[in-house]
């Protein structure tokens, strides 16, 4: 007990900072699930071609062990590349693979998100190799920084940098849809598609605009991870996808808040679990909640339970 | 005495697949009118309706708003030169706040200082939305909901304001109170086309009808004649209906 309580303040900065991550890949499954009622099973592979752009940013701005310029600017260039690729890739996919099938069944939409995925897992695998690409993040953080001791708590720069990055990208996002004349079309698009196209809403711009976000969360999300753990591979939406999804589900699939909330769930239970299992179950934490979440609440922590009339 | 009609279909032929649904519809609404369109269950009421909206395509056919051609375009654009609708069963947007609500209905509008003039003349007309102007729609009671559905469509300025089965899921008093709202709307200069299965409260109230029968208009009459019309009394009024007595 005495071990847990010294580790706690150390595994809830690690927690926070995996949930922040968790938070910005759950809002994209979430965003779309809202407005098509999809599951958009190819954002895992948005998600890890984030990655793989902020590490070619980085790749191309290093070079003989010295950076181009600044460290900062450096990081908001990867961060900002990713986003616009990924939310560019999103927007694609949702017009080659989705928009066709918007009248199909359900199930069409899923298999050809599920196609989707495969085929960029593999276009990467042909393009990049198999091989797993590391970030020279050391070169990023000066070496005085490196570590910060806050009384019994040690955190890397990393995860400082992590934390603000998501607070600040869900706080946007929150403004926008509460306040912003798109964020309000977006929500009476998720609540009453038909209706809101009768007001004069251009659904089809709104969903693009859906795609956008939440694939760019997922790239911001894939260089906040690849700066934190320093590696990045073909197969890395799979596991990272597989984790959004449970905080979307975790969080009730189509609240965008419900999403955040998950993400933060599903990051703090890790992190604390860690504490009493082995590190190699961390996983199994993920996937225990979501089959217990699926059993006993299926709509979510902040779901609604009965779905609406239409 | 030929003014142009505010809303005409001309021959609207629509298909659902290989169904057809629509036959060869022509309906006219000038400017000021308060016309309905009477039908029993899948006669192809709402369809006309989504029709005029552009979100059905007719096969052939034509749809004038103010003498221009709108069949062929995108909703948006024609919600945007002046058609409006309060959908069936109201359609409020639940998480929404009423105020909200009132902005979607607004949504194309450009014009920011007069829509804030509507919305201040519309919150007058129905103050019980102005007292609940932060409450999310859902929480609202059924006759709220319709009249924040009217004032979301009036919000919009149109020329013309569809209505989809008004009349439906409410109570009887409700009923009244709504169809009392639409009149007021109409006497203010808000030509309204209304589809509705209730024909006697309707025609009490219309200027003209329209009864549509598996596709096909099979009526197109006065509403004072529609009335007294001994096929219609036997199909859709019930024969107790009060014939010759236009309500004032």
């Amino acid at each position: 007990m005495d071990m847990f309580l010294e580790q706690l303040p150390q595994q809830l900065v690690n927690g926070i900072t995996l949930g922040g991550v968790y938070a910005l890949i759950a809002i994209g499954y979430s965003m779309v699930y809202g407005i098509l009622s999809m599951l958009n099973f190819a954002h895992g592979e948005v998600y890890m071609i984030g990655g793989f752009t902020g590490w070619w940013v980085l790749h191309l701005l290093y070079r003989e062990n010295a950076l181009a310029m600044n460290a900062v600017a450096v990081i908001a260039l990867m961060v900002v590349f990713a986003m616009a690729v990924s939310g560019i890739l999103g927007v694609l996919i949702e017009r080659v693979a989705y928009r066709p099938l918007r009248h199909a069944p359900r199930i069409n939409l899923l298999l050809s998100a599920l196609g989707v995925s495969i085929f960029l897992q593999n276009f990467v695998l042909t393009f990049q190799g198999a091989k797993v690409r590391s970030f020279p993040v050391a070169a990023l953080v000066p070496e005085s920084l490196r570590v910060i001791q806050l009384g019994p708590v040690v955190f890397s720069f990393m995860r400082v940098l992590v934390i603000v990055v998501c607070f600040c990208l869900m706080a946007g996002l929150s403004i926008m849809i509460k306040s912003t004349k798109l964020g309000k079309a977006m929500r009476a698009t998720a609540q009453d598609v038909e209706t809101a196209a009768f007001m004069g809403v251009d659904v089809d711009r709104i969903i693009m605009v859906v795609f956008f976000i939440g694939s760019a969360l997922g790239g911001a999300a894939s260089v906040l991870v690849g700066l934190l753990f320093t590696q990045v591979d073909y197969y890395a939406g799979f596991a990272a996808g597989l984790k959004g999804f449970t905080a979307a589900v975790l969080g009730g699939i189509g609240n965008l808040y419900g999403a955040m909330l998950g993400g933060f769930v599903l990051g703090l239970s890790e992190a604390l679990a860690v504490t009493f299992f082995p590190a190699a179950y961390k996983d199994v934490v993920a996937f225990v909640i979501l089959i217990a979440v699926l059993i006993l609440r299926p709509w979510g922590l902040m779901g609604e339970k009965s779905p609406e009339k239409v | 005495m030929d003014e142009q009609p505010i809303l005409e279909l001309d021959g609207i032929d629509v298909f659902y697949g290989a169904i057809q649904v629509l036959y060869g519809i022509r309906i006219t609404l000038n400017r000021g009118e308060l016309v309905c369109l009477l039908g029993g269950n899948a006669s192809g009421k709402s369809t006309t309706l989504k029709t005029i909206l552009g979100s059905c395509r007719p096969k052939s056919g034509k749809i004038f708003l103010n003498g221009e051609r709108i069949d062929t375009l995108p909703t948006k654009e024609i919600i945007r030169r002046g058609i409006a609708i309060v959908p069936e069963n109201r359609r409020i947007f639940p998480r929404m706040s009423v105020g909200e609500n009132l902005e979607m209905g607004a949504y194309l509008r450009k014009d920011r200082d007069r829509v804030r003039k509507d919305r201040q003349r519309i919150l007058e007309l129905f103050p019980r939305l102005a007292e609940r102007i932060e409450q999310p729609g859902a929480t609202l009671s059924g006759g709220e909901q319709q009249m924040l559905a009217m004032a979301r469509a009036l919000m919009s300025r149109p020329d013309v304001l569809l209505m989809d089965e008004p009349s439906m899921g409410l109570s009887p008093r409700l009923v009244d109170q709504q169809f009392d709202l639409i009149q007021a709307v109409n006497k203010q200069g808000t030509t309204i086309f209304m589809v509705e299965q209730n024909a006697g409260m309707a025609l009490s109230i219309a200027d003209r009808g329209y009864v549509l029968q598996t596709g096909s208009i099979v009526m197109a009459d006065t509403a004072a004649s529609l009335l007294c019309d001994p096929m219609m009394r036997e199909a859709y009024l019930g024969g107790d209906a009060a014939c010759g007595v236009v309500d004032p």
